[in-house]
């Protein structure tokens, strides 16, 4: 028995194994961090691709370059491949690599859960892709998988689909565990609650949300494989099921999906606007009570995505209210990422020119969901691009912002590299203007009625259709600049200083640049 | 304040094994359920390679975390982790739950109504007109067409049968394994071992007598009263609650089975050191509590 144990002397602690096998047995949260991101970036990529075989086919009206059979499969993995590829990974990563520095702990809770949790991910997103190659063909019914296309028109390639999303709930709900357990039980001496990092709040919330919501979503394609395979009528109303259960349990999950995909976003930003307006921030503890505002409206508002689905009046008026009201959470946000600013002395590095950008156009984002939330709007709304511009508006210049902010603002912190602040820039602008010109005219085409999910569209809605596919290329060819910069600073660079930006706070800035490979043998004193 | 090093173990070879043997678990779950029709197929043994893969990284796993406990790496603050890690990997299946209760109220409080012209959805019933709304739902909407009508649903009998019912044996083995459970704990907090095994064999005997009972009520429901997972949105609440219980009992039975093996043959656990018991013991209950809901929500009400 003690022949396991003495390996492990305490004395050789001193950096990574070599090879590809540091990556494959790491339990380290930095290496493991470093996984996730780029394991992100490149779902990034493949759904990025995806998204511009949509665009091309939606450049003139008509069908020009895919089937519409292969265009729904298009359409369906670049929605799941963004939202659990690159979203939620992303966010994971930076969980790895930043919330065990911003506490003052050696690592996270459960090591060795945490490298599960990552190497489940290419394991599910692998059997997700390969059935692109199977009879039949890849999923075709949408990430939201409605019941019936899901099930009694489903392609037979959907009981892989429902095993992968069984996987990389698995995998969220270990690393949601760790995420929770290293922020209440390894805090340094002194990081009360009240005077933790906002990212690091943001992501207890978010891991909490993804506890909840994770055991839905594997019961709602537990349920569907169910009704596939084994005669079960859940969603069937010819047994006395209903089609509508699938979307309330399927949103019961989605909604505070759509949270968790935005709430590291909030402590992201909220650390980068800090720094750069060299200002504390305005409001700590109304963020943080915004952002569990946020988190407990977020179970009670999931049929606002089914207002026009046939539901009873009383349900239509009380998902209306309860919607609205987390506009007022959000708006408190909003106002205290304004009032930091306010009169600070700002410059404007990378980092903040993508934390200004988020904070407008998440606002737009939101303003147009405050429409969608109205019912009888919605009537008129429902499933036109309108809404296809709403979730990209607070997914794309949202979360996607967000996390290259961060990217930006902690690389030097991981690399000990300075990034190329010119290149950057560029980046910023292309990316800026690409999502402006591929999402916006998107808000005119839904209003004027243009339908989401079809590969072809009425004359009318030909212009800006074209202007959106321009804009789509000219964002997708700018994260390849976005990939060049980062290689390059991983590479080499002007060398960061150990506090890398004049005036930010966080344990973080206190190591090293790059950081120590075990960061906090014993905790740090916090005050 | 006294500090004690947090072991963080330098490399794992387990959660790689673990991932892959997922993998093709997965893979051999998806490839067997989508040829169930086809004889030749030979998935299965897919899908109990990657099972009998994960299960052994799972004990080899689970027999290093006791090993380096036993050596004394964990520190109090590690075993704080573990503490916390339960509680919310629990709080994940009580939400799994959810799902399926979610589902039953909903057909039971809207869909079943709506299908039978009730309420504001009522014109549901244009779909089957000569449908009535009843709870258990036995005859199905299409009338039969699709599934299977059973003879009898699983509710409660009425008084004058109340000794057949197997649900009610089951509920009070059930609970009294929740009380013996108990009782071991009481026994180890005092120290002696020799209370804690006896009562924690009970506990597992117990959980066995419930599995049975429930694949007898299983085999009467199929063979007796015609109830399968066809029959319906009835039987597909009945089988999927009933089910999910009853996988989480054996597991549940499995972890205070293995824990009984740790104190019985290797002298695992003590008065102050037993929180791996403990964990299966929180486990216990909760499969208890879900028990409870299902009587009262699937059996009784």
């Amino acid at each position: 028995m003690s022949a396991v144990i003495e390996s492990h002397h305490d004395d050789h602690h001193h950096g990574p194994a070599k090879g590809i096998m540091r990556w494959v047995l790491t339990t380290n949260h930095k290496d493991i961090g470093s996984l996730y991101l780029w394991f992100s970036f490149a779902m990034f990529l493949i759904g990025g691709a995806m998204a511009m075989v949509i665009r091309a086919e939606l450049f003139q009206p008509g069908m020009q370059i895919v089937e519409p059979a292969f265009y729904n499969q298009m359409l369906t993995l670049h929605g799941l491949i963004m939202v659990f590829g690159a979203v939620m990974p992303a966010f994971v990563g930076l969980a790895n690599w930043l919330v065990p520095m911003m506490i003052g702990a050696p690592d996270m809770a459960l090591p060795r859960l945490n490298n599960l949790s990552f190497w489940i991910l290419p394991f599910a997103f692998g059997i997700l892709l390969s059935s692109l190659f199977m009879e039949g063909g890849a999923p075709n019914f949408g990430w939201t998988f409605y019941a019936p296309l899901s099930t009694t028109y489903a392609p037979p390639s959907v009981t892989f689909f429902i095993f992968s999303v069984h996987i990389m709930g698995a995998s969220s709900i270990m690393g949601s565990i760790n995420v929770i357990v290293t922020i209440m039980n390894m805090r340094a001496p002194g990081m009360d609650l009240m005077k933790m990092p906002l990212f690091v709040w943001s992501w207890l919330i978010t891991a909490y949300l993804l506890i909840a919501v994770m055991p839905v979503l594997a019961g709602a394609v537990t349920m569907m494989l169910m009704d596939i395979h084994f005669g079960t009528s859940f969603f069937n109303a010819a047994g006395g099921g209903d089609p509508v259960l699938f979307q309330h349990i399927f949103w019961f999950f989605g909604h505070p999906e759509v949270y968790i995909m935005i709430l590291p976003a909030f402590g992201i930003t909220s650390h980068i606007i800090e720094t750069f307006a060299r200002k504390q921030l305005f409001g700590y503890s109304s963020m943080v009570w915004a952002m569990l505002s946020i988190a407990i409206l977020s179970f009670v508002v999931w049929a606002h995505h089914m207002f026009t689905v046939g539901m009873p009046l009383a349900a239509e008026l009380f998902f209306m209210w309860a919607t609205m009201l987390i506009a007022v959470p959000t708006g408190v946000k909003v106002f205290n990422w304004v009032a930091t600013m306010f009169r600070g002395s700002i410059t404007y590095e990378t980092p903040m020119l993508f934390a200004i950008a988020f904070v407008v156009l998440f606002t737009i984002g939101g303003f147009s969901g405050l429409m969608l939330a109205i019912t009888p709007a919605d009537f008129q709304y429902h499933d036109t691009y309108f809404v296809v511009a709403h979730f990209h508006y607070v997914l794309v210049p949202g979360s996607v912002f967000s996390i290259m902010a961060a990217v930006y603002y902690w690389i030097p912190k991981w690399t000990g590299n300075m990034y190329d602040e010119r290149l950057s820039r560029l980046h910023f602008w292309l990316s800026f203007v690409g999502v402006n010109v591929t999402f916006f005219p998107q808000h005119w085409i839904g209003l004027a009625g243009m339908p989401r999910r079809y590969p072809d569209y009425a004359l009318q809605f030909a212009d800006w259709n074209m202007v959106s596919t321009a804009g789509a290329f000219l964002f997708g060819a700018s994260q390849v600049l976005f990939l060049f910069i980062v290689l390059k600073t991983v590479l080499g660079g002007k060398k960061a200083t150990p506090e890398v930006w004049e005036g930010a706070r966080g344990l973080e800035w206190t190591v090293d640049s790059p950081a120590p490979y075990h960061t906090f043998s014993t905790p740090p004193k916090v005050s | 304040m006294e500090y004690q090093k947090y072991y963080v173990p330098e490399s794992s070879k387990f959660p790689i094994f673990a991932a892959a043997s997922l993998f093709i678990l997965v893979m051999g779950a998806s490839s067997t359920i989508n040829s169930l029709d086809d004889p030749d197929s030979n998935a299965s043994l897919v899908l109990y390679t990657g099972l009998a893969c994960f299960l052994a990284t799972l004990f080899f796993w689970f027999r290093q975390v006791v090993k380096e406990n036993n050596a004394g790496l964990e520190s109090q603050q590690l075993s704080q982790s573990f503490v916390y890690g339960m509680a919310w990997f629990i709080f994940s299946e009580v939400m799994f739950f959810a799902a399926f209760f979610g589902a039953l109220f909903y057909v039971r409080s809207f869909a079943v109504p709506w299908l039978g012209g009730e309420g504001e959805k009522g014109l549901a019933n244009m779909l089957w007109q000569d449908f009535e709304a009843a709870w258990p739902l036995i005859n199905t909407p299409d009338g039969g067409k699709g599934f299977v009508i059973a003879a009898k649903s699983m509710s409660f009998p009425g008084w004058e049968n109340i000794t057949h019912w197997l649900p009610l044996y089951n509920t009070v083995v059930l609970l009294s394994s929740s009380v013996t459970v108990h009782f071991a704990h009481l026994g180890l907090k005092k120290g002696n071992k020799k209370a804690f095994n006896i009562w924690l064999g009970v506990t597992v005997f117990l959980a066995l007598i419930f599995v049975g009972l429930q694949a007898l009520e299983y085999y009467e429901a199929y063979e007796h009263f015609g109830l399968t997972l066809e029959s319906g949105i009835y039987g597909s609440t009945f089988f999927m609650l009933t089910g999910f219980h009853g996988f989480h009992v054996m597991l549940g039975g499995v972890m205070l089975a293995i824990m009984l093996i740790r104190s019985v043959l290797y002298g695992h656990f003590n008065e102050h050191k037993h929180f791996g018991f403990e964990a299966a013991s929180w486990y216990w209950h909760f499969v208890d509590v879900v028990w409870v809901m299902l009587f009262l929500f699937v059996y009784i009400l």
